[in-house]
């Protein structure tokens, strides 16, 4: 274990939707994560506090919570980098409901993927060829630029559309819709862009291009939004969706 | 989709009306024109009021799909109910914009 430098002071959000903020101290250690921070809180001082993780290392995207008013992936937050003044304020993500405490019901988040037509549609059998796709073409590149996405919710809970048009797909969904329209394998593009197209999508985003300046995975989903756009709109004009 | 596409193509011929009306205000200015010399110029001028009336018709349909995205944005008020609002808006805006336009032009 790393050796103890000083202590943290830290407030939790506790409770649901109606909570506090309660106030812990932890010992500060060498290379401690947030999550290090929230799990130290449940394994020493209250087993009651309420969190989700599961891989630990930027991979799985459970873990996102608000940090000192910004959401990031507390797994790969130092605390070194985000404490101000030796202080931690972590509240559950912004943008979606609360269950309890710093866990968050992510139902409408997943539920507005799959309203962007956010699932793989193929367009071939296992008995035909593999396609063969040159990494190098610019759709392939456009899709590899936008893929890594993890499913964290953080362009979710930092976009301020999101917090104000309820029916807004988010910069997730809409990323994710992207890669697919550059996926030359994928055969459900018209359905794709009419649901991007539609009331609450694409066309809602402001580019205030939060979501880019706080996705951990250095990811632009402005830039996949201002493609939806372009796509959509000479869509329309050629009469392949409607408006 | 549709509304995106009307506030797209009117920004864009915005942009160049804009330039040209910030350009006439710069010159009346500048040239220290009196009321009654740019009044000289206007009255009975088509081509002015061509220009100003396809400005006042441009931003009307503008301003009024902005003012729709953000009632639904930021009031609690109804998809329905703003686009009742922004269509009154409009109207106004292009009233009292064609009312302007004909006391320049009209003589």
């Amino acid at each position: 274990m790393s050796e103890t430098l000083s202590e943290l002071s830290v407030s939790l959000w506790r409770g649901a939707r109606q909570g506090h903020y309660e106030n812990y101290t932890v010992p500060q250690r060498e290379s401690q994560t947030v999550l290090d921070v929230v799990t130290f809180v449940q394994r020493h001082i209250d087993p009651t506090l309420s969190y989700r993780f599961a891989c630990r290392v930027g991979v799985c995207g459970s873990c996102a919570m608000t940090v000192n008013g910004k959401p990031r992936w507390t797994c790969r937050t130092h605390v070194a980098k985000v404490a101000y003044g030796g202080h931690l304020e972590i509240g559950p993500l912004a943008n979606l409901t609360v269950i309890k405490d710093l866990a968050t019901d992510m139902q409408p988040f997943f539920e507005k993927w799959q309203q962007a037509k956010g699932a793989f549609e193929p367009s071939k059998t296992r008995q035909d060829a593999i396609a063969q796709i040159r990494p190098d073409s610019p759709a392939r590149m456009a899709a590899d630029a936008a893929i890594e996405c993890i499913n964290c919710g953080v362009c979710y809970a930092a976009c301020d559309t999101v917090r104000w048009n309820a029916k807004y797909l988010g910069p997730a969904a809409l990323t994710r819709a992207w890669t697919l329209l550059n996926d030359e394998r994928d055969a459900g593009n018209t359905a794709r862009l009419q649901a991007v197209a539609a009331d609450g999508g694409c066309h809602a985003c402001h580019s205030h291009q939060s979501c880019q300046e706080l996705c951990p995975q250095a990811l632009n989903p402005t830039a996949s939004i201002a493609g939806l756009k372009r796509r959509t709109a000479a869509a329309y004009l050629k009469g392949e969706i409607e408006g | 989709m549709r509304l995106y596409i009307w506030q797209r193509a009117t920004a864009a011929l915005l942009l160049p009306l804009i330039l040209v009306h910030l350009a006439v205000i710069f010159y009346a200015t500048r040239h220290g024109m009196t009321a009654a010399d740019i009044l000289s110029r206007t009255r009975g001028s088509i081509a002015w009021a061509s220009y100003y009336g396809l400005f006042v018709a441009i931003v009307s349909i503008h301003a009024s799909i902005g003012v729709r995205n953000i009632l639904i944005e930021w009031s609690p008020v109804t998809e329905r109910r703003a686009g009742r609002c922004a269509i009154g808006f409009g109207l106004l805006l292009f009233v009292l914009g064609v009312r302007a336009v004909a006391a320049v032009v009209l003589s």
